[in-house]
């Protein structure tokens, strides 16, 4: 049912699915195909938006027999995760993107020499447009440029909708519904990750409106290398790079271990050069049909990169192949808040990367998995709900200020990248930077809170600045909380890994940021 | 960011003003116009689903760059994003099928180059 009154689009459904990249779109597919209506709102355009659009996921992929090797992969992936991570999640994430890939009837797989079809890694913008092509097939109904601003909550408690505005055709948007599902994907504080300035942390904040809780977000300092000046951050080709400090010496970069380290070492000291000289010239011929995009910045700026030497910045990921999100507290993917459910990105991949990044596999095979089983829950959810009277908007920040006065945006982001993005904060973390920092942002989020009012076409930007500066408070906050070493998280000055530790730092709270682990109580951090 | 749009190429058939993750462009009486370039995110998507092969996007994402439009149009760079893609007409061209899949092989080919020592 939809209505179309003044300025307001207001539509009816069983599920609302906001963001629409790689975990939206499951979501909405299973959402349908368990029987309900489905409505898809995407801050951009479905199809191209968010970071799976640039890139090309390989999923974790394993196949179900001999069944030892599931098994191998998953207790090799509890030790890497150092114990976060669940074998229960792995393996049931394992299945579901066994037994879906297949069936995605609108992607064109491709085959090897011998014939057989190749299902695990698909290239972005073709899965992105066959995810979209298997949306619109089964009647789910795509709001493009139509970002979400706030959910609306019944009088139980229960969210039963959500609205915002519409971008491109002018005024706003209300969908009215039995369940909710964020796939807002995470947040790198818009830096510049090639594919992520759609994704700036939204569902977050409408989730902890609503009393969401988070778990693992600690874990947002994962870096990805790109041609400075470029958002290119497509990896593969990296792994053939030699790097060069200023003075043309061979940066050391020691075998196995993360690259960003050293390399971040290396750009706090200077600049920093690369070539790719070692790359064979069988993989050289093929680099432009395996990913387009790669070498797209080179043939523009006139560089050979395989001869020539070219300066490389690190991109920060934030919670993207970090692995922080909205806590998960059922199968199918509930939040900590009745009829709202979290899938991909939005939603913690601890439960399955444990300490360190899922990138690389298990992210997509994640965003995959956690929509789909979102994506039923929420029909099953709806369907247990009559109601479909609108809901109490809750959205806070940048909507309901104590006191309107102009906030310098701008300047606030530029704060939250300082203390989220450098690498002397946050990839050698040290707990009195850490304790400075969740203060000087507690002190920011007053003022924002306070006084921040979007209006017009400034209130998109107002919202997304709000909710980059509250992830940032919980990441900090956690980060300061796992007072240890642990995977991707370390800490200069508790290099150890403390076996006090071995459970979730769980976050939350907008005024009063909490934090609770396995060895401390709720802790108020908030001044 | 986004630099040119053509103006001879362009049928204006506003494709790049839907595609666009960020809402950089407007539809105009002509030609999109660009209209907040400063919030392009370099993303090449425009340049994918443009079936004329008329935007250019500059790979720099930290500032605007200026192109000249004849320079640009006798590059030979437009379109080769959406030929290297195999999109749209280049689909069945055997010089452009998908091999993204292949990935897997080449981190498994770095991997044993370290392990041989060849790198
Ligand atoms: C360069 C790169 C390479 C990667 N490679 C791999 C890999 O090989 N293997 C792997 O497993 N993982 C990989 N990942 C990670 C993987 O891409 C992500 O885990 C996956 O895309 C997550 O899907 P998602 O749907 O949660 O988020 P996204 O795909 O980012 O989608 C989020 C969507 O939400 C929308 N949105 C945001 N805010 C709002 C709002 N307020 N209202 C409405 N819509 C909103 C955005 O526009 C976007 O469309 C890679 C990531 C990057 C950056
Ligand atoms: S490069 Fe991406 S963000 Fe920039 S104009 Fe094109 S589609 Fe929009
Ligand atoms: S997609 Fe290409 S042809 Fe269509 S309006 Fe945009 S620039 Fe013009």
């Amino acid at each position: 049912m939809s209505r179309c009154q003044d300025d307001l689009l207001e539509l009816t459904a069983d599920v609302l699915v906001i963001g629409g990249g790689l975990a939206g779109n499951w979501a909405a597919a299973a959402a349908r195909r368990a029987g309900a209506s489905v409505v898809l709102a995407d801050k951009g355009y479905c199809g191209t938006s968010g970071v799976t659009a640039t890139a090309g996921p390989g999923h974790w992929w394993i196949p179900p027999d001999p069944a030892d090797l599931r098994e191998t992969a998953i207790a090799a992936r509890r030790k890497s995760g150092f114990g976060l991570n669940d074998a229960g999640w792995m393996a049931r994430t394992l299945a579901k993107t066994w037994e879906s890939l297949p069936t995605l009837e609108t992607y064109k797989f491709s085959k090897d020499e011998k014939g057989a079809t190749q299902y695990r890694a698909l290239r972005g913008p073709e899965y992105m447009r066959a995810l979209r092509q298997q949306s619109e097939n089964l009647g789910v109904e795509i709001l493009d440029h139509c970002p979400g601003l706030e959910l609306l909550q019944r009088a139980d408690g229960t969210i039963g909708g959500a609205q915002g505005i519409r971008r491109q055709a002018g005024g706003r948007w209300r969908v009215n519904c039995g369940a909710v599902i964020l796939a807002t994907g995470g947040t790198s504080f818009l830096s510049r990750l090639l594919g992520s300035h759609t994704n700036t942390g939204d569902g977050y904040l409408m989730a902890a409106e609503a009393g969401a809780d988070f778990s693992g977000m600690e874990f947002t300092n994962y870096y990805t290398v790109a041609a400075k000046g470029s958002t290119m951050t497509r990896s593969m080709s990296y792994v053939f790079a030699t790097y060069y400090d200023e003075d043309g010496e061979v940066i050391p970069i020691p075998a196995g271990l993360d690259t960003s380290r050293p390399l971040a070492a290396a750009l706090l000291k200077g600049r920093v050069y690369c070539d790719l000289h070692k790359t064979p010239e069988d993989i050289r011929a093929k680099v432009p049909i395996i990913s387009p995009n790669f070498l797209l910045p080179f043939h523009r700026w006139g560089i050979d990169p395989y001869r020539q030497r070219f300066e490389v910045t690190l991109h920060g990921e934030g919670t993207i192949r970090g692995i922080g999100g909205l806590r998960i507290t059922g199968d199918n993917c509930e939040t900590s808040v009745p009829g709202l459910y979290a899938a991909g990105d939005a939603a913690t991949r601890e439960l399955v990367a444990g300490a360190i990044s899922g990138g690389g596999n298990i992210n997509s095979a994640w965003a995959l998995s956690s929509g789909q089983w979102a994506g039923e829950g929420a029909a099953r959810f709806a369907s247990s709900v009559r109601s479909r009277a609108p809901g109490r908007p809750i959205g806070q920040a940048g909507l309901q200020p104590d006191s309107a006065h102009t906030i310098d945006l701008r300047g606030a982001l530029a704060i939250v990248q300082g203390e989220m993005l450098a690498y002397d904060r946050n990839i050698f973390r040290r707990g009195d930077r850490l304790l400075r920092t969740t203060r000087l942002l507690d002190d920011l989020w007053k003022v924002v809170s306070a006084h921040a009012l979007g209006e017009g076409e400034g209130i998109l930007r107002t919202r997304e600045t709000a909710a980059m500066l509250a992830t940032a408070r919980w990441s900090a906050a956690s980060a300061l909380a796992r007072d240890e070493s642990r995977g991707m998280h370390r800490r200069e000055d508790k290099p150890e890994t403390d076996p006090r530790f071995a459970g979730s730092i769980v976050s939350g709270g907008l005024d009063a940021v909490w934090v609770n682990s396995a060895s401390s109580q709720k802790m108020e951090l908030a001044s | 960011m986004i630099a040119i749009i053509v103006e001879d190429r362009c049928t204006n058939c506003n494709a790049c003003v839907v595609v666009c993750p960020t809402n950089v462009l407007d539809a105009g009486p002509g030609i999109p116009v660009i209209a907040r370039q400063l919030d392009c995110q370099t993303c090449f998507m425009c340049e994918l689903y443009c079936p004329h092969d008329a935007i250019y996007v500059a790979p720099d994402c930290d500032h605007p760059v200026t192109v000249d439009a004849q320079a640009i149009a006798g590059s030979g760079l437009l379109g080769e994003f959406r030929r290297l893609h195999g999109w749209d007409e280049w689909a069945d061209d055997p010089r452009f099928t998908n091999e993204h899949w292949q990935m897997e092989q080449v981190f498994l080919r770095a991997r044993a180059m370290a392990q041989a020592g060849n790198m």
